[in-house]
């Protein structure tokens, strides 16, 4: 799961390097509309729905709060 | 008698002096207090001998602190001149370069940024500024000998060469555009207004002085909001804010994060938008969960003052249409010229016009440019009648209401067709999942480019087109992007794109 997040992230922002350690929205990395192209594959890939109330900047600072996140996703289907 | 926009504020102070004003997340003003902080701050400009309608700039982030600059450079019968703190220095030397503002008024947070842009001489502190004492006689005095044709302020617009225009907007036009909004849209003191635009874009221009003109309060919701927009809506929730001034990209991302459809914002009554096309998909979304609210679309460029056209939205819209943008604003006038400069046939598309009191001073410093886009207009040659040639393409439809089709300057001729890219680019932005496009024409092959941001394959896009748009509008190639590159002003930057694929 962790390698498709990364992939997508990758897709959605390519001059953007998320290996690193950082906090993607401290870092200014991700704008609005990154955030809507973001939640738009991740549900597309997972078969998942991501409540509105979840897309909150806790669950994108970095790739394991986005793991987390659709992993609850997952769960509650 | 209304002569400034200062007199908005001094009537308002002496009605409502404890009421909240100015919110934001580190306190509020109360009109007393926003009014005594103008004062000072125009003081102490006084002291240093700003000249009359010199520009003095504000370098400050999104924050209360903004306003009582703004009002207090006015008390001095300055200009102010809102500038981004977080733009790079080589567009803010631009600007500076262009706009020359005898001083700087910034906080501790802007005043590295501030030094390094205009020297130590003329950077004044917001905490130096309030510590003035009021010289009451002395703004008397400058304010008597103002009219209501004197500059407020510069809001500066990235030019097509990429010398930033700074448009020069007068107490008058603010003053006209305010009057008939409160007007149409029923403000009072009841009003409680949620800021998304900065104060360096004229979509900020409403939130600011349909407060001050109606006692009604005004939060400041800090931009880092908006990119998870659930928090800004949550805000509205707990504040109550029943109107808002939005830019549709706000509104467009709030939609599509599904903030609209899980926080319960039927508090807004209100919902006012302006600046881009806002597309009928996101605008349902939004009714459907603020059914009672009432939506008005708004048209204008900044050199008329925010809007000049309007439309209330009265009735439905499927996701293929597109929204209206109405009917000339009261004391606005509207025409609508052909090639020749002759008035439109309904139905037949010209260039939209603009004349009244929101009209701009021009551009500051530029009479060529001023020249070009202020002109005598050319149905009444007898006498001084200016208007503004907005360069965007519009018609009336069989309601006799003006709808936009594009850009003047995307204007092409294509197979013997004069063809506006706008048009297409509409077409397509109506296809599922597009999130941004933009059309260019490739002279040389004779090839309509269309690129866009979106989830449908190249090849999708490009067979959808064919039930959009006549044959011969339909793009000859398609091409998909990562990302739409956008310039400083969050427009899509076409001239990066042009100088790549065409």
């Amino acid at each position: 799961m962790r390698e498709k997040i990364m992939e997508i992230l990758q897709e959605v922002k390519d001059d953007v390097d998320f290996t690193e350690d950082r906090d993607f929205i401290d870092a200014g990395l991700l704008d609005s509309f990154d955030i809507v192209s973001l939640v738009d594959e991740l549900e597309a890939a997972f078969d998942i729905e991501i409540p509105g109330v979840e897309i909150i900047p806790d669950n994108f600072v970095n790739v394991d709060a986005i793991c987390e996140l659709v992993e609850s996703c997952m769960g509650g289907r | 008698m209304i002569k400034s926009v200062l007199d908005y504020l001094e009537n308002s102070a002496a009605k409502y002096s404890d009421k909240p004003a100015i919110v934001d997340v580190k306190g509020t003003y109360d009109y007393e207090t926003l009014l005594n902080y103008s004062k000072r701050i125009g003081s102490y400009l006084y002291t240093l001998g700003l000249e009359s309608n010199r520009p003095v700039a504000v370098l400050l982030d999104k924050c209360k602190e903004a306003l009582p600059c703004f009002w207090g450079i006015n008390y001095a019968g300055g200009i102010y001149v809102p500038l981004d703190v977080h733009a790079p220095n080589a567009r803010l030397q631009l600007i500076i370069e262009v706009i020359k503002p005898a001083f700087v008024i910034t906080d501790e947070a802007g005043r590295e940024k501030a030094v390094e842009l205009f020297g130590e001489e003329q950077v004044l502190m917001f905490s130096a500024a309030t510590a003035c004492e009021i010289a009451e006689a002395e703004l008397e005095r400058i304010q008597r000998e103002r009219i209501d044709t004197d500059p407020a302020y510069i809001i500066c617009t990235s030019g097509s060469t990429g010398v930033p225009k700074g448009v020069v907007i007068s107490h008058r036009a603010i003053i006209d555009f305010v009057e008939e909004a409160s007007e149409v849209m029923e403000f009072s003191d009841k009003e409680i207004f949620a800021n998304q635009a900065p104060f360096y874009f004229d979509a900020s221009v409403p939130d600011l002085y349909c407060t001050i003109r109606n006692g009604a309060t005004l939060h400041i919701i800090p931009a880092e909001w908006f990119v998870f927009p659930i928090k800004a809506l949550e805000y509205i929730k707990e504040q109550q804010v029943n109107a808002i001034f939005w830019v549709p990209s706000a509104l467009i991302v709030a939609a599509n994060l599904r903030a609209v459809r899980d926080v319960d914002v039927t508090c807004l009554k209100k919902i006012m938008f302006c600046g881009e096309v806002m597309p009928v998909k996101q605008y349902n979304m939004w009714k459907k969960a603020v059914p009672e609210a009432k939506f008005v679309n708004y048209y204008g460029p900044s050199e008329t003052t925010y809007a000049s056209t309007y439309y209330v939205i009265d009735r439905e819209f499927t996701n293929d249409e597109m929204l209206p943008i109405g009917r000339a604003a009261i004391n606005t006038g509207v025409l609508i010229l052909n090639d020749e400069d002759k008035p439109c046939a309904p139905g037949e598309t010209g260039e939209l016009c603009i004349r009244g009191s929101g009209v701009a001073l021009g551009y500051y410093n530029n009479p060529e440019k001023t020249k070009e886009a202020f002109v005598q207009n050319p149905l009444s040659p007898y006498y001084h009648d200016i208007m503004y040639r907005t360069g965007d393409l519009v018609k009336r439809n069989e309601l006799d209401e003006i709808e936009y089709v594009g850009r003047k300057d995307f204007q092409i001729k294509h197979m013997g067709y004069r063809i506006e890219l706008g048009e297409i680019e509409n077409a397509a932005m109506t296809l599922e999942h597009m999130k941004r496009v933009c059309c260019l024409y490739d002279k040389k092959r004779q090839v309509i480019i269309l690129l866009y941001e979106g989830q449908l394959s190249q090849e999708l896009v490009k067979e959808s087109m064919k039930s959009k748009v006549p044959e011969y509008m339909v793009p000859g190639k398609v091409v998909q992007l990562e990302e739409m590159p956008m310039n400083a002003n969050g427009k899509i930057d076409r001239r990066l794109l042009g100088e790549k694929y065409l």
